[in-house]
């Protein structure tokens, strides 16, 4: 019983960063319709970023993590202007989105083999590796900052999303772009803050997993995992991501603990196979339907 | 011929049976890849398994690797067709990135470490008779009424709903011949390398094809073929800044999305009697310019 609560909690902790890039990647997709494949990339930089801040600038933690995630928010901004906004404007269909942001996704991983290089980097000890002791169960001084801030951050997100002005604004676009536009909503300020958000949440999931593992030129493939719980939560949906998100986690640690930890990636695709066959719309998806 | 040159041009081959599949698939049926990779993964192994372990011939392995690629695509393609937008797309990731992971722990077809000792059968010349033969099926598969059905389902599917097409049949007969394609290529490439590992059929590989088909323009065959020749051909004169290669392929791929959008040759098709007519129209753009020339003339004496 002991083990299976301390693979809940180590599930619960890989589980909540995996929301928090299936998250942006899932507000995007809401507004433009389209997977964002640069987010990988995205995601490397920021684990770069927040490792730079610490080992070059010596930067305290909240201030690298601060610099990481405004970094990366630009940075989804940038791709966003220069990557999609010409075929924004010409609507161009889905297709070249996504080719566009393979190529961005191609550019981001590249420039870092070339400038910085391909090896491993590993993050100083910040938090210490003691663990608390809840009971029978041990919690990584790691695992737990990164299920609070994790928690913290989608909270804010949700009530941002839900509260604000351009929290509705961004619903709108969601249901329909054209017509939020005719509404008076300046759709393409909606587009940006919505890469900006994606880009904030995909630097933070990006420090925290350069501190759990390494950083790494080909970090950012850890994104189709995001894209997995995304569907399986329901393709656009934000509570669908996050849970989604958790409950991938907790499988894969449960599957690593009890079976073996090399079908630790493959239970995920077994996942999105098996949901996109029963259940394609996923937990809490909406129906796609055609509006003709 | 020097036996580098022939070795790139064997994988130029070998990607534009992949590519061609790829192009139907993409550019004429509208339907979008990421898992190509991993029909050729299929294809390789089976073919591979064929030849070696039962001692088929080499045709007979690539025939049921070819096979074994499409049975797998018609189980994928019928859990996903019916589904909107990306989540084929998203679905095929999945497939493509399974099938790796799966090989990399199936022990017995040599694991993660790979398969080595596979007999070099493939050659310079079946390679390019198979991509002769590629290419004639492609085309005949275009022009004919299944052909223009899949233009019709990528043009405005509900559109070709109505008027009487069964959408979701010719979306799974194209996926089901890209898939045959694929597998063709991953054989020939396991007897044309001799050793086969999962991690040649990443992602990135899914991606490579689908990058050469755009590159060559959406809805052309000619363009499928120039992409895999000049995109297989263009790293290997790029040794030099090799580690700035791929920055560049990046950019160029938005570049493309972003200035010329079909591609090198975007719905246009290189057939002896294309040329005829571009040679006629240059022809005829320049006997009416002489024509002009000679009416200013006259014009000009008139004036005078």
């Amino acid at each position: 019983m002991a083990q299976f609560l301390q693979q809940m909690v180590n599930g619960l902790s890989i589980g909540s960063v995996y929301a928090l890039m299936a998250v942006g990647y899932s507000l995007v997709y809401s507004v433009m319709n389209f997977s964002n494949f640069a987010h990988g990339g995205v995601i490397m930089f920021g684990a770069y970023f927040g490792f730079y801040a610490i080992t070059m600038l010596k930067l305290p933690f909240p201030a690298a993590f601060a610099l990481a995630f405004i970094g990366t928010a630009v940075l989804a901004v940038i791709i966003e202007r220069i990557a999609y906004k010409p075929l924004r404007e010409r609507k161009a269909p889905f297709l070249y989105f996504i080719i566009s942001a393979m190529g961005a996704s191609i550019f981001l991983e590249n420039i870092i083999i070339a400038t910085i290089g391909p090896t491993f980097r590993t993050y100083p000890d910040v938090f210490g590796r003691t663990s608390i002791a809840l009971g029978p169960v041990a919690i990584g001084r790691l695992d737990l900052i990164m299920f609070a801030v994790s928690a913290v951050c989608l909270t804010g997100l949700v009530l941002f999303v839900e509260k604000t002005k351009m929290g509705r604004a961004i619903q709108a676009s969601a249901y329909n772009m054209k017509a939020a536009a005719l509404m008076g909503v300046n759709t393409d300020r909606v587009v940006m803050i919505v890469f900006a958000l994606g880009g904030m949440l995909a630097g933070i999931a990006g420090v925290f997993f350069g501190m759990k593992y390494t950083v790494y030129p080909q970090i950012g493939n850890i994104t189709t995992k995001s894209f997995v719980a995304a569907v399986f939560g329901g393709l656009g949906s934000l509570p669908g991501a996050v849970l989604g998100s958790v409950l991938l986690g907790i499988i894969e640690t449960l599957v690593a603990g009890y079976l073996s930890s090399q079908f630790r990636d493959l239970i995920a695709f077994v996942i999105l196979i098996g949901v996109l066959i029963f259940r394609p719309t996923g937990i809490m998806g909406k129906t796609t339907e055609d509006k003709a | 011929m020097s036996s580098y040159l022939e070795g790139i041009i064997m994988l130029s081959g070998i990607n534009l049976i992949a590519v061609l599949g790829l192009s139907l698939l993409t550019g004429f049926a509208g339907l979008f890849s990421f898992g190509h990779a991993g029909f050729m993964a299929i294809g390789a192994y089976a073919a591979a398994f064929c030849t070696t372990t039962l001692h088929l011939p080499f045709l007979v392995g690539i025939a049921v690797g070819a096979a074994m690629a499409a049975g797998s695509s018609w189980l994928i393609g019928r859990a996903t067709l019916k589904l909107k937008g990306d989540y084929f797309c998203i679905a095929t990731l999945g497939f493509g990135e399974a099938i790796r992971l799966i090989l990399d722990n199936f022990q017995a077809l040599g694991g993660a470490r790979g398969w080595p000792g596979i007999p070099p059968a493939t050659t310079i010349w079946n390679i390019l008779i198979l991509d002769v033969i590629g290419v004639i099926l492609l085309a005949n598969i275009v022009r004919s009424r299944h052909g223009r059905n899949m233009i019709a389902v990528r043009e405005e599917e509900l559109a070709a709903q109505v008027a009487g097409i069964n959408t979701f049949k010719y979306k799974m007969m194209a996926l089901i011949i890209s898939a045959a394609y694929a597998g063709v290529a991953g054989g020939l490439l396991a007897h044309y390398m001799t050793f086969i590992q999962p991690k040649m059929f990443s992602m990135t590989k899914s991606t490579e094809l689908t990058i050469i088909v755009i590159f060559g323009g959406l809805g052309s065959i000619s363009g499928s073929v120039l992409g895999a020749f000049v995109l297989t051909f263009l790293p290997e004169l790029l040794r030099a800044v090799d580690k700035w290669r791929l920055v560049v392929y990046g950019l160029a791929v938005i570049g493309i999305m972003i200035g010329r959008p079909r591609g090198l040759m975007g719905g246009f098709e290189l057939t002896p009697s294309s040329m005829r007519k571009y040679v006629a129209d240059i022809k005829s753009a320049r006997s009416a310019k002489a024509a002009q020339k000679a009416e200013d003339a006259t014009l000009g004496k008139d004036g005078l």
